[in-house]
């Protein structure tokens, strides 16, 4: 238990440190070392407890509730400071309705009614606990090397914020490991809302008009969550009188109906936080912010902290779904996060093929995706959490690494768009490949990924969710053709250019590194994971194991990606062939700029642009579609939650 | 257990796939022939064709092209050996996949502008084809209870009877994995291909005969996922397989001969709607079926 204090309070301290530390190499050292003790910290959490069941540690103490009184407190203070300097009235008055809320609810049971067991941890956490240990420190290595740069980018005379930011990436890691540990869901609350108001910030670091302004919107869309929860904080304390995550929980799973209105409202938080439609224009907007934030707020943090709630909830909605009093009302939930994130998952990745912007393309595949674990939360067959489990473990790495080798690239060759990285194999041939990684790993069979939306395909299939499977396979579709296109413009070869990859930061350098090691280990060990991490935790949940990809396709699908990496690694450029010009319609006369002598003797150039499909899968024509059906989901299972509420109408 | 039947699988289908493929591909072009009035080639002219091409200096644009198709063919070939060994239908379905995107790679690292668009072209027959090959697996799944190819032998009825909307909308995507004409964009064994030879404009000698063998074993994949079914738990089944798989490898031809190539647009509107509406319709309905009875 120790450990598990020392890994939510240590980033913390760490965190204040940074803030006093002015000297960039004090704090390049400072950073990197404590990222060094998080990480090994929490392997070591996740090693010695391997394969744990649910393990409750007996601790409550009245100074830590004080705390998260003070923090929320502080949390709405420094909203509303932002929002009265930039005379943004919704987050104000969301800001004032949350703090009178929380500290209402504060004085009216928190001490009525405590918690014993305040931190517990099983299998889902520790997976989380690596990822947020593991891929956030690693982030947060990367940004001293970035942020770097960055500010040699910033116009003379900027203010350099850096304090701030690397104080905030710590806090971040601090309130994620917060949330993944408490039991005392009033704890839990507390996390959450420090991760929002952290995001906040760090989404607005450099103040321009435009980052303002997505900052805002995030912090509306996620307060409209918090609210949510607080709301399900209130309805667990006065129907079921108990805060413990677990004893909510257990009676949930005994009589879904019951606690209709707090998963509703605790799905919904989950929602908003996983940036599912509508609310997914925050990630799109949170864009605006250096590369290492959008790392983090993408693969290890925040978002996950969603998609973490969702599957903690996902055995209630799943004897919700089967219950046999209660009917549509106790399914209700289940159907709410079923639709919403089915309904994301095909439209984001439909809107994904007309970005040529990498980011933007990264976002939508982030929301994407999220949308796929949010539908097997909903689901909650024991063969959809597994999959779950492994779609959050590869999207943090595999999505850590793009937005890392993305952020490298733009630095290096001044732009993020994708149309920009033409001949980057050559230009910076060991980045390209680490994202040549990525891409294969996010997208392709025999690959992490693909093994997990294979798992989730076989759970839509026994289950009958006919819905489900037509958006997955559609949805799978479009997914190939945004990262086919996107590989393909890596992988281009022409003449031999500069190489502009020899100045790139060793702490960036590392993180990358870390990142792709964990990559290639992970999908070479996916069986291993699955029998020592993920299989613990089904079983722990629902005593039983789904088995719907047996482990021999698991160990067929290790020896495969093996297979590959190596090609991408160590097979690609030897050959003994002839080298020869390519074919442009007349005598080629530089292969590197496709220019080549036309029939007049003159200098003609080959152009040629990837698809971007515009009319057919424009934002323009299909966000508003999802918009509209996902509110319509969501209002529709809100109201019928309000109204079981006895009393309440 | 399982990865040594795959291997052995992979090595049976590495021999064999190639040689039927090749007589198809003879027989193929025999067909077509006589479809336009010709004589047409000996039976054999395929083989002679890559025999040559791997006689041919050994040429190359760049040097990682060569390894991405030998990449391509290789999964191509443990396709086959899972599918054929009676392994998981969808792991089939996504190693297939993986061979496609090597393709699309090895076309897109030559830069060539006419590569480029092939490569692009096929991306998007691969996105209008894969919502429909999934769900004809799916459907496979939900009328045998299984994903492995071997569960069809113990079935007391061929899959179709209950997956023919299925099987017909599989029918339709077939034609585009078949490369043949109305959806044959990338590339195209006729003569009239508009971006020079499409995907493979940059492919020659050697690297050209490992496609073209790709492409042999891709179709004799193909016509054994169109066989599967039509198996059931009775030694006949195993010959009305191979017969249905010749029928539609002919009307194949026959569609190739008939129809002249369509827009991109026309191709992926064609393709969701038929996987969307043949497909759907067959899931929904074996999903609910129990409920209603």
């Amino acid at each position: 238990m120790a450990l598990l204090g020392f890994l939510i309070l240590f980033p913390l301290v760490v965190a204040g440190v940074l803030l006093a530390v002015r000297d960039n190499r004090a704090r390049n050292v400072v950073v990197a070392v404590s990222a060094l003790v998080v990480g090994v910290a929490s392997v070591w959490l996740v090693v010695s407890y391997l394969s744990a069941p649910w393990i409750s540690f007996d601790f409550h103490s009245p100074v830590v509730d004080y705390a998260c009184t003070i923090v929320s407190v502080l949390v709405a203070a420094a909203i509303l400071f932002f929002g009265i300097r930039y005379k943004n009235v919704p987050a104000c008055v969301l800001a004032v309705v949350q703090v009178v809320g929380s500290l209402a609810f504060e004085f009216a049971f928190a001490h009525s009614l405590p918690v014993e067991q305040g931190l517990y941890l099983d299998s889902l956490s520790l997976l989380m606990a690596f990822i947020i240990g593991v891929v956030g420190s690693g982030i947060c290595v990367y940004a001293l090397g970035y942020m770097e740069d960055f500010q040699a980018h910033e116009p003379e005379g900027a203010k350099d914020r850096r304090p701030t930011f690397f104080a905030l990436m710590f806090a971040f890691l601090s309130a994620m490991f917060l949330i993944v540990f408490s039991n005392n869901m009033v704890w839990l609350f507390t996390g959450w809302e420090v991760t929002t108001v952290c995001s906040f910030l760090l989404i607005g670091y450099t103040r321009t008009e435009e980052a303002v302004r997505n900052a805002f919107r995030q912090i509306i869309m996620n307060l409209i969550g918090g609210i949510a929860f607080l709301v399900a904080l209130y309805a667990c304390a006065i129907q079921l009188g108990t805060l413990s995550l677990v004893e909510f929980l257990q009676i949930g799973i005994m009589n879904p109906a019951l606690v209709a209105l707090p998963v509703t409202a605790l799905a919904l938080a989950g929602l908003t936080k996983a940036a599912q439609m509508p609310f997914h224009t925050w990630l799109l907007g949170a864009m605006v912010a250096p590369t290492p934030t959008s790392a983090l707020l993408h693969s290890s943090t925040m978002v996950k902290a969603g998609v973490f709630l969702l599957v903690k909830l996902s055995p209630i909605m799943y004897a919700g779904a089967f219950a046999s009093q209660g009917g549509l009302l106790a399914a209700m939930p289940s159907i709410m996060t079923v639709l919403v994130g089915g309904i994301t998952f095909a439209l984001c990745s439909f809107m994904a093929i007309s970005q040529s912007n990498a980011k933007r393309v990264l976002a939508y595949s982030t929301i994407a995706n999220l949308g796929l674990i949010v539908a097997c939360a909903g689901v909650g067959t024991p063969e959809a959490v597994w999959a779950a489990a492994f779609l959050i473990l590869f999207h943090a790495i595999a999505k850590s690494l793009l937005f890392l080798c993305v952020g490298t690239a733009e630095h290096h060759i001044g732009s993020r768009d994708i149309e920009d990285m033409d001949l980057l194999f050559e230009r910076m041939p060991r980045l390209s490949r680490f994202m040549m990684l990525g891409i294969l790993c996010m997208f392709i069979a025999p690959f992490g990924m693909l093994v997990a939306k294979w798992a989730t395909l076989v759970s839509f299939a026994e289950m009958g969710q006919v819905m489900l499977i037509i958006v997955l396979a559609f949805g799978s579709a479009a997914t190939f053709m945004f990262w086919a296109k996107w590989l393909g413009k890596l992988s281009g070869i022409a003449a031999a250019r500069e190489n502009v990859e020899h100045d790139v930061h060793t702490s960036e350098w590392t993180a990358v590194m870390v990142m792709a090691v964990l990559v290639i280990l992970c999908c070479a060990g996916l069986p291993v994971i699955s029998w020592f991490a993920v299989e613990p935790y089904v079983y722990s949940v629902y005593g039983m194991l789904g088995q719907d990809i047996s482990f021999s396709n698991l160990w067929i699908s290790s020896v495969l990606s093996i297979a590959v990496i190596v090609v991408l690694f160590a097979g690609l450029g030897r050959t003994k062939a002839r080298k020869v010009d390519i074919y442009l319609a007349g005598v080629s006369r530089d292969n590197g700029e496709r220019t080549f002598r036309n029939s007049l003797s003159g200098t003609s150039t080959a152009s040629a642009r990837n698809w971007y499909l515009e009319d057919v899968f424009g934002e323009r024509r299909i966000a508003p579609i999802g918009t509209a059906c996902c509110s319509a989901v969501i209002i529709v299972a809100l109201a019928a939650a309000a109204v079981s509420v006895p009393g309440l109408f | 257990m399982s990865l040594l039947s795959v291997l052995i699988g992979t090595l049976a289908f590495a021999v064999l796939a190639p040689v039927l493929g090749c007589l198809l591909a003879g027989l193929d072009r025999k067909v077509s022939a006589r479809m336009q009035g010709r004589v047409g080639p000996p039976l054999l002219q395929p083989y002679y064709d890559v025999r040559k091409l791997i006689e041919k200096d050994n040429v190359s644009v760049n040097s990682a092209e060569g390894a991405y198709v030998t990449c391509a063919l290789v999964f191509t070939l443990i396709a086959g050996g899972i599918f054929f060994s009676g392994g998981n239908l969808l792991m089939s379905v996504f190693v297939v996949t993986l061979s496609g995107l090597f393709f699309i790679v090895a076309a897109y690292s030559t830069r060539s502008p006419y590569a480029e668009i092939g490569a692009m072209r096929e991306t998007l027959q691969v996105m209008a084809y894969e919502p429909m090959v999934l769900l004809m697996a799916v459907t496979f799944f939900m009328a045998s209870g299984t994903f492995d190819v071997a569960g069809a032998f113990a079935l007391g009825a061929p899959a179709v009877v209950v997956a023919w909307p299925a099987f017909l909308g599989f029918l339709f995507v077939l034609t585009i994995k078949l490369r043949k004409s109305p959806f044959d964009l990338s590339y195209s064994h006729h003569a009239h291909q508009e971006i020079v030879k499409g995907i493979t404009t940059e492919m020659s000698g050697r690297t050209l005969a490992k496609v073209e063998v790709m492409h042999w074993c891709e179709n004799i994949l193909f016509l054994g996922w169109t066989a599967l079914f039509f198996i059931w738990g009775s030694p006949v089944s195993a010959l009305v397989a191979v017969l249905v798989a010749v029928l539609v490898y002919f009307l194949e031809i026959w569609i190739d001969n008939n129809f002249a190539r369509v827009k991109w647009q026309a191709l992926l509107k064609s393709a969701w709607v038929v996987a969307l509406v043949a497909g759907g319709v067959n899931i929904a309905a074996l999903a609910y079926a129990p409920y209603l009875m």
